[in-house]
């Protein structure tokens, strides 16, 4: 112990960034727009929350600029709840991040449900003490956000649409991906870096792991406890739902039944179970059916 | 350790799979537990990191509650890490005889990495991993105190029950793991 009593430590170390997220796992990250469907999500079991303005579903309907959340709000869904708060930030805004990280948000997502702010550069998430959460629709990408600093990846599905199908796509070519890298000799990854446009020292650990090197959660058209198993039996170690619960009949009962699958996720009786009475899921729309510049997953490379 | 022992490890939410690796690698066998009946034949049990909020409603939807009781009542070790020391303490499972004060070190930004000893592990300095970290607030004379920090318990020990504010599982330090398997003895 030092001489002021205290003990010496180090703050902020990416084992601690990455490994708040390794607490995470198997649970249920809920978006929320106000501290009393915080306190919703808390008490249905939710591992986090993600505070933000409106949910995807309405910055679809509503377009224009989305932005960070009003500190204000942020702040009393801190105070509302004791689960990890999480916030968005706009895609290279490291501005919004530093207010962010001001606010002592245990999260930042750079999200691309907000309108990017840069065109060609992410936030250098090595430069805080928050830890990061970025989307990814394949390896190259979640590579190069890890890179940047990020400590935990999120497949980016399609949010706001209440579809599954683009998770889908995007987790399992992270899989068919990791496998790749797998089979490969030594003397292929520099090529495969290359290809991938990825660091090297991060392809040939993911070569030798055969997984991310940070914990990989799902998000993105997840609306039904059927959706949270599949999600988690194609090998999300945890999701992310945004609009699924309050653009719900019933989202405290939704919430608990998606949290309840997550955790129970390779057991069908037990999806039933949780699948059983919940009314009307989210209005949705077919991912197919949007136009190019209405698809948020393009957001980021 | 003559055969392998068979270790549980709370999995409703949270670090259960890094437990795992740690008591795997240690030559134990491990399983699983979401349901009462996953307590069958197991000598030991940990309870991992995570939220405290969504294992206690975990354990409150299960029917988990009093089974977990008995297994510690019973005298076989169980581990407590971060959220599984509060799920421990008098106000969650009562069976360990201490308040936890949950976040007691801050918000994340406040988390941390430390080196310090932890009395019956010998070696040298613990390196320990603080996430949102509890701490110990108060404890009754049952409870030994094995290391602090700022002045405060981190790891204590009450007979048969082990609980630690850190991470041994997120380390690569499997000296704890073995102080706990050490306890089956």
């Amino acid at each position: 112990m030092s001489s002021n009593g205290h003990t010496p430590r180090d703050e902020a170390t990416f084992t601690v960034k990455a490994g708040l997220a390794e607490m995470l796992k198997g649970g249920v990250i809920m978006d929320v727009v106000t501290p009393e469907e915080a306190k919703i999500a808390e008490d249905a079991g939710a591992a986090a929350v993600m505070a933000l303005e409106r949910v995807p579903a309405d910055i679809r309907r509503d377009g224009g600029v989305a932005r960070m959340s009003d500190p204000e709000m942020i702040r009393g869904i801190q105070e509302a709840v004791t689960i990890p708060v999480m916030a968005k930030a706009r895609i290279g805004h490291f501005a919004e991040a530093q207010v962010l990280e001001a606010l002592e948000v245990d999260y930042i997502d750079e999200s691309e449900v907000l309108t990017p702010a840069d065109e060609i550069n992410h936030i250098d998430k090595w430069a805080f003490k928050v830890p990061f959460v970025c989307g990814a629709t394949n390896l190259g990408e979640a590579l190069r956000r890890i890179g940047e600093g990020a400590a935990m990846i999120r497949s980016k599905g399609e949010a706001g649409t209440g579809d599954i199908v683009n998770a889908v796509t995007h987790l399992r070519k992270l899989r068919t991906e990791i496998r790749w890298l797998t089979t490969l000799g030594e003397e292929e990854l520099p090529a495969a870096a290359k290809q991938l446009q990825s660091p090297l020292p991060l392809v040939r650990q993911v070569a030798a792991a055969g997984k991310l090197p940070v914990v990989l959660f799902c998000a993105g058209g997840i609306a039904t406890p059927a959706d949270a198993s599949l999600v988690m039996q194609l090998g999300a170690e945890g999701v992310f739902v945004g609009s699924g619960i309050f653009k719900s009949e019933d989202p405290a009962r939704r919430a608990r039944a998606i949290v309840e699958a997550t955790t129970h996720y390779a057991d069908p009786a037990r999806v039933a179970a949780a699948s059983t009475g919940l009314g009307r899921a989210m209005e949705s729309i077919e991912t197919s059916k949007l136009d190019a510049e209405h698809q948020l997953a393009t957001r980021g490379w | 350790m003559s055969s392998a022992p068979l270790v549980g490890v709370l999995a409703l939410q949270g670090g259960f799979e890094a437990h795992e690796k740690v008591l795997r690698r240690l030559g134990a066998d491990t399983r699983q537990v979401r349901v009462p009946a996953d307590l069958e034949g197991l000598q030991a049990l940990v309870i991992p990191g995570g939220e405290s909020t969504v294992m206690t409603l975990g354990i409150e939807r299960e029917g988990l509650g009093e089974p977990l009781r008995a297994f510690a009542a019973g005298g076989r070790p169980v581990l407590g890490t971060c959220a599984g020391m509060i799920m421990l303490d008098r106000l969650h499972l009562g069976v360990l005889d201490v308040l936890a004060q949950r976040n007691a070190f801050g918000r994340q930004v406040r988390s941390f990495e430390a080196d310090f000893e932890v009395e019956g592990v010998a070696g040298g300095p613990v390196h320990a991993i603080f996430i949102r970290a509890p701490w110990i607030a108060e404890h009754g004379p049952g409870v030994q105190v094995l290391a602090e920090v700022d002045g405060h318990p981190v790891a204590v020990r009450q007979r048969n029950l082990l609980a630690l504010s850190f991470h041994p599982e997120l380390t690569g330090e499997d000296r704890l793991h073995r102080f706990f398997l050490r306890m089956l003895d």
